[in-house]
């Protein structure tokens, strides 16, 4: 299939099950509920118009994709060269094993109240959170990536001529591609959830401190629009993610 | 002196339950410059482990290997290897950047290195395909890559692990005669590794038979002196073919019991 036609059957398929979702939300909350506690889609999309006219929509969005943007770029900075020199080499490993297996198995939520302790209600304990919840999963997937590496590539290379540096850089690195874009992809869920929980709790602003106002002031339609802003937040950033990984599966080999 | 020579080779793996496995013990043998040298036996013979240890993957446990007088110590650019599957591919290169690898690591300018992977594609009968990448290329393709990929880093010998043992009768034996071919015209030392006693007779220049495993050792050589196109329904194809069969039958029968 020529991948423009590809593109547009994939992208049609998504337009009407949107269309479909806002219009079994729209009969839902018409006809089986019919309270003002659950607000068809019509009504909240016209909140969520004013709210962006005043700019209140997109200060707490801002407030929430900086956080997870910073938190998971130096997470996953950080995780990468350190799941390389894991997977790479064994005395790492078993040096490290240690606190990746111990850590990954306490979320990220309940590292919260540590967090504000630690580091106030500001930008830090946020930030904080986000790289916490990021970084063990893009080493383990780097480190799965890189142990994944068939023998006969790395051998090939040696028989090549090519030096250990030249192995790691031209063979080892670009073999785990697909695997560290997964572990990201899989992180970036996790933030969308560690955000929002850690501004329920402590944040001057965000999406979370907006459902959390919504709670205090009975504003439902308020929580509808930042629960509608998490959904399209999270399937953008998601949807360039899958992207990324596919365009670079056609290229990389693809790591199912 | 010969280009080869394995003196006394021992090959012992580890296992973690502590049962080892010795695949290879008193192995000698010396293989001549030009020769085209079919290492042939039962399955689980070693004879991989034998294509390992001259490449410099593996280190021998006991005894030495010799190439051009100087001992193996590891891989080297000097034995080019093709592998008998596709995963020594790099999949995220196309076929002309697979081919170039070697000489793009050793710092070789963009447009000779271009030139000289064409030539070598052209040879394999790649011309073409050189923009595909190995996902969209046959089985057969994928190994031309490999075989360009070697020659074209102009090693001083050839170490071929079953090359064509995962591909379709027709494929293979078109594979054969192209090889066949490119060793005429290159005369290039090569040590091929397989299973199958008519691609012995139809590449070797000398066949080594190799008794079933553990502890295997070359049984018998025997000097294929065929001049010319060989041709399997040949009277002298078919005598070397039941000679060599007499001597690996044996084999392949013990080889059978003890895995079962």
């Amino acid at each position: 299939m020529p991948p423009l036609r590809r593109l547009w059957s994939g992208y049609g398929g998504y337009a009407l099950g949107f269309l479909s979702l806002f219009l079994l939300w729209d009969l839902a909350s018409r006809y089986l509920v019919g309270s003002v506690l659950f607000p068809p889609p019509g009504v909240v999309f016209a909140k969520a118009v004013t709210l962006l006219r005043t700019g209140v929509l997109l200060e707490h969005l801002a407030a929430s994709l900086q956080r997870i943007l910073a938190g998971f770029l130096v997470g996953s900075l950080l995780g990468i060269p350190i799941g390389l020199a894991m997977g790479s080499f064994r005395p790492v490993r078993k040096l490290l094993e240690p606190y990746t297996e111990f850590l990954r198995f306490i979320p990220s939520v309940a590292m919260i109240t540590v967090a504000v302790i630690w580091f106030g209600i500001g930008e830090a304990s946020k930030i904080f959170l986000i790289i916490y919840t990021t970084i063990f999963i893009v080493i383990i997937n780097t480190a799965a990536g890189v142990s994944a590496i068939a023998p006969n590539k790395i051998r090939a290379a040696e028989a090549l001529g090519a030096t250990r540096a030249q192995i790691f850089l031209h063979v080892a690195l670009p073999a785990t591609v697909p695997y560290i874009l997964t572990g990201m992809r899989l992180a970036m869920g996790n933030s969308f959830t560690t955000i929002v929980a850690a501004e329920l709790i402590a944040a001057n602003d965000g999406l979370g401190k907006m459902l959390w106002d919504g709670r205090l002031f009975m504003l439902v339609d308020d929580i509808f629009v930042s629960l509608v802003t998490l959904g399209l937040l999270g399937f953008t950033v998601d949807r360039i993610f899958r992207w990324s990984i596919y365009t670079f599966a056609g290229k990389y080999s693809p790591a199912t | 002196m010969a280009l080869v020579a394995f003196h006394d080779v021992q090959k012992t793996y580890r296992s973690l339950q502590g049962a080892d496995y010795t695949a290879v013990e008193h192995f000698d043998v010396a293989i001549e410059a030009g020769e085209f040298f079919c290492l042939l036996g039962p399955s689980g013979c070693g004879k991989t482990t034998v294509l390992k240890l001259l490449a410099g993957f593996e280190a021998p446990t006991a005894g030495q290997i010799l190439m051009a007088g100087r001992p193996v110590t590891g891989a080297s650019r000097d034995r080019g290897v093709v592998f008998q599957g596709d995963d020594s591919l790099y999949g995220w290169l196309t076929a002309v950047e697979n081919v170039e690898f070697g000489l793009r690591m050793r710092g070789v300018q963009k447009t000779e290195r271009r030139e000289r992977a064409m030539r070598y594609l052209d040879l394999v009968g790649l011309t073409g395909q050189e923009r595909k990448y190995p996902a969209e290329l046959s089985g057969g393709m994928k190994q031309r890559i490999q075989l360009a990929r070697a020659l074209v880093n102009e090693p001083m010998m050839l170490l071929m692990d079953e090359p064509f043992a995962a591909l379709d009768a027709q494929t293979r034996a078109l594979m054969q005669g192209e090889l066949a071919g490119i060793w005429q015209a290159t005369r290039s030392t090569v040590l091929f590794i397989t299973h199958d006693i008519d691609e012995a007779v139809t590449l070797g220049t000398r066949i080594g038979v190799m008794r079933a495993g553990p502890r295997s050792q070359v049984k018998g050589l025997v000097d294929v002196t065929l001049a010319g196109a060989r041709s399997r329904t040949d009277d002298g194809f078919m005598r070397y073919y039941r000679q060599v069969h007499d001597m690996i039958r044996d084999e392949v029968a013990k080889s059978l019991a003890r895995a079962s």
